[in-house]
């Protein structure tokens, strides 16, 4: 029976292989990573979004200036400042990005990266004008990363009535048809359903789940009164809250003084649902494993979760512990971030090197060939994040990005580059085939070999 | 040995296997055969559900101005009347050119068999894969992919799908290629010649090298250079540049205009946008115009006799609310409408069964009634362009569908 590898622990469940850094032994030990202390996020950090609010607030302050004066002097040195921390806000996000690429270089807690990066996608948000637009790094630093091997009706609770969140899916303006504020006239508000559909179809229950429109309209109410406001962040407001009872998968919540305590109390509802253990069983196998998992996987990681009272370290701990966790038939694609991260890795790429590049040299060697692969950073098509699929990423043009990367941007980073022929068993492992050791020696350069050893299928796969 | 093959044989190869992965490395080469006709189908998917009542509205309508206010037709910024019943939304009327000769309509009031749950990936799910619903499970393939196997002689270039989406509705066994007009590809001949080489070790990895080095080739550079790393990131950055100059819409058209004036036939894209929750005037407008670039570009690009031989259609997964929400935008909705343009378009009309906006005539008292399957409408915008049958569009492109009466849409 297949059991915890280290080796294919480290590539699969991890950031890739590390010259510098021994795989964990076992899975004790691969999970405690999990819960000992953040150190590569101490060790590069990124923005809390309690910081980030600082960046809306100054936004906030010359728009008021601007709306006053419009047209003078003042207005119009307004209009610049706002520019300028707009600028300074996209330059922060690219550093962000860098930070979190050093991390995955550098940790030794490799598990705890790429269940930061699959939850901030499972629960997906972004902002949608100005400042904004930048505050995913911060939103992943503050509402998930610390609760990534906790219980996921806590993880749901902090994301989903996160200032970003309630923003990105429209609940900002949404106000229940029968408050306080909507009866006294206020036109721009009224209820919005995007919210609670999604909570329901991509964060708990699952689009085949158990759940009907009138359910969606019901949870809409009930989440009224959860808004956001960009000096303090997350919000209650009770006058912007529907008054009565509501009835979410034939439970009644609410009714009496309007209380955030009935929004917790439905997300911990449907937390703890069957419905949600099977879906976000099938979310981590198809994630970690492959786009079909075995279905005794899934069972497995759906059981632990049920049976732990959705304990995430539980589910993870179920999910390794399987034999078909560690089959080695039709494993994942990497994605585009998951294989820069990987090559740095396993090239030992100081981060230095990367976060001491300007923004636009950033941008050029980081950024666009990751749009070329099919990724745009922290600028997601919807609400339901990146494709799993392999195909998605697998497509001629995401093949050609990922070569073309491959063979350019890694002599451009360190003028020295291993030998290409040591470098199949470095980075590959056990996995590496005669054609990729073959194409090691044949090529003409250092920089092609060692692009051709990171574009070749075994580099690719997880 | 894949070495011992010249590159051409190899691409030669690959394009009549396509995506038949299991195809052994050294099956003959096989000449690529001819497309289905001179007709070229241009399909855009509208991801988020456009409103197509904003789009093209019906003032006439009795009901429409308590739900939507009184267009203010004829003024500068406002919508253009189009036949006393609809009016065009003002982001596309720099298409009224079209609609006047008769290469730009709409069909109003449909939507696919999706209902209820207003999802808009199980919604665009369904739209791509061209069932009538999802209890079975999704099918993996598209249609537009299952239309194309019934010409079993075609290349890899007789259909693309553009940009950097999936496009599920090209997804299927039947060769079709991917393009993302900003990526390119400069390597050495040896270091291409051992990439197709460890590509070998994965057919998913073989087939996706195959098409990229033949596209890569064909768009206008080629791959092969000697190229000093120095240089080809300087390309990197060139392609950025040009990136941040145009609009994605015009160059996605540029592309698929190239590839259209040659062998290709077929191409699919997506534009965006279009989940108009809040603040519509803004969100709608924008979408719009994106849309209405792409179908200039894609004109100007093909040129007159190909664009004669050509229909674009937009579709997109259901409609939105007739109704305006509380953040002056609208919901996720049902029935909505399909944009159609092109020189083999009969245009210059509104096709529908109009159901009428009064709340009693509304699907759940809320959206826009659907009256026909818009896979009706595509069914026979192939069986005009293509000839394929009407029994095999009905049992395998669209299964499940009514084709019913010819709504005549091409000329």
């Amino acid at each position: 029976m297949a059991a915890f590898d280290p080796v294919l622990a480290d590539i699969r469940f991890g950031c890739g292989l590390s010259p510098a850094l021994a795989p964990a032994p076992d899975a004790a030990a691969f999970l405690a990573t999990l819960t000992g202390p953040d150190d590569s996020a101490a060790r590069h950090p990124v923005e809390r979004f309690e910081t980030f609010l600082t960046r809306l607030q100054e936004v906030r302050k010359y728009q008021q200036i601007r709306r006053k004066n419009r047209g003078t002097p003042e207005g119009l040195a307004a209009r610049d400042a706002i520019r300028d921390l707009n600028k300074v806000a996209n330059v922060a996000q690219l550093h962000w990005m860098a930070q979190r690429l050093a991390r995955r270089v550098t940790t030794a807690a490799p598990f705890r990266e790429r269940l930061a990066a699959f939850w901030a996608d499972h629960f997906t948000a972004t902002g949608k004008a100005g400042v904004m637009r930048r505050a995913g790094g911060p939103y992943v630093e503050s509402a998930i990363r610390p609760r990534l091997a906790g219980k996921f009706e806590d993880l749901l609770i902090a994301a989903v009535t996160h200032p970003l969140m309630v923003h990105y899916l429209d609940q900002e303006r949404s106000a229940g048809p029968n408050s306080k504020r909507a009866q006294s006239g206020d036109k721009k508000l009224g209820l919005n359903e995007n919210l609670a559909r999604e909570i329901m179809e991509l964060h708990t229950l699952g689009v085949g789940g158990p759940y009907t429109q009138t359910d969606v309209r019901e949870l809409a109410e009930l989440l009224t009164g959860l808004t956001m406001n960009r000096t303090v962040g997350r919000q209650f407001r009770k006058d912007m809250a529907e008054p009565g009872a509501e009835t979410v998968l034939g439970k009644r919540y609410g009714g009496g003084q309007p209380r955030f305590s009935d929004i917790e109390a439905v997300l911990r509802d449907l937390a703890r649902h069957p419905a949600t253990a099977r879906h976000l069983a099938g979310k981590l196998a198809t994630h970690f494993v492959s786009d079909s998992p075995d279905p005794a996987l899934t069972g497995a990681i759906e059981a632990a979760l049920l049976e732990s009272g959705t304990d995430l370290k539980a589910g993870y701990e179920a999910m390794l512990a399987h034999p078909a966790a560690w089959s080695t038939r039709s494993p994942n694609v990497k994605r585009p971030f998951d294989f820069i991260a990987s090559a740095l890795r396993a090239l030992e790429v100081p981060p230095e090197t990367f976060l001491s590049l300007k923004p636009g040299m950033f941008r050029r060697r980081f950024h666009v060939p990751m749009v070329l692969m099919g990724h745009v950073w922290e600028k997601p098509v919807g609400p339901d994040g990146l494709p799993e699929e392999d195909s998605a990423w697998i497509t001629p043009q995401g093949l050609a990005a990922r070569l073309q990367w491959a063979v350019t941007v890694p002599q451009l980073l360190q003028d020295e580059l291993p030998d290409p022929r040591a470098f199949v068993t470095q980075a590959l492992g056990p996995r590496a085939t005669p054609a990729v050791h073959l194409a090691a020696k044949a090529a003409e350069s250092r920089a092609d070999g060692i692009g051709l050893v990171l574009a070749s299928p075994s580099f690719q796969r997880m | 040995m894949a070495q011992d093959l010249s590159r051409r044989a190899f691409l030669t190869r690959s394009a009549a296997i396509g995506c038949s992965l299991a195809a052994s490395p050294l099956v003959t080469p096989v000449t690529l055969a001819a497309a289905p006709g001179e007709n070229r189908l241009i399909v855009i998917i509208l991801r988020g559900a456009m409103d197509g009542l904003g789009a093209v509205m019906p003032y006439g309508d009795p009901a429409w101005t308590a739900l939507r206010g009184r267009p203010a037709l004829g003024t500068e910024d406002g919508p253009a009347d189009l036949d006393g019943f609809y009016a065009l939304h003002p982001a596309l009327k720099p298409l009224l050119p079209l609609w006047s000769q008769g290469q730009l309509g709409f069909v109003h009031a449909v939507s696919t068999p999706y209902r209820d749950k207003r999802s808009h990936f199980d919604g665009q799910d369904l739209l791509e894969a061209g069932i009538t619903d999802l209890s079975h499970g999704l099918s993996r393939d598209g249609w537009l992919n299952r239309m194309l196997r019934h010409y079993p002689g075609i290349g890899t270039e007789t259909a693309y799908a553009v940009g950097r989406d999936t496009l599920k509705l090209l997804n299927g066994p039947a060769p079709v290629s991917r393009w993302t007009p900003e990526s390119d590809l400069a390597l050495s001949p040896q270091a291409i010649r051992l990439a197709e080489l460890v590509m070998q070790d994965d057919p998913v990895f073989a087939a996706a090298m195959a098409q990229a080095l033949q596209i890569a080739d064909n768009d206008g550079d080629a791959v092969a250079s000697t190229m000093a790393p120095a240089e080809m990131d300087a390309m990197m950055a060139k392609e950025l540049n040009s990136r941040r100059g145009e609009t994605g819409e015009a160059r996605i058209a540029q592309f698929v205009g190239r590839q259209l004036r040659g062998p290709s036939r077929i191409a699919a894209f997506s534009i965006n946008g279009w989940d108009t929750h809040e603040r519509q005037g803004v969100y709608l407008t924008r979408s719009l115009r994106r849309l209405t670039d792409a179908i200039l570009s894609l004109r100007e690009e093909l040129g007159g006799p190909v664009w004669q031989n050509t229909a674009v259609v937009a579709m997109t997964e259901f409609g939105r609310t007739v109704r305006i929400n509380g953040t002056q935008g609208t919901d996720h909705g049902t029935g909505g409408a399909m944009v159609l343009a092109g020189g083999a378009i009969r245009g210059g009309r509104v096709v529908t069964e109009w159901p009428g906006l009064d709340e009693a005539s509304l699907y759940n008292r809320r959206d826009l009634m659907p009256t026909r399957d818009l896979r009706a409408h595509a069914g026979w915008l192939i069986n005009g362009l293509f000839g394929l049958d009407r029994g095999t569009i009905e049992r395998d492109v669209f299964p499940g569908v009514e084709l019913g009466g010819d709504p005549r849409l091409l000329l």
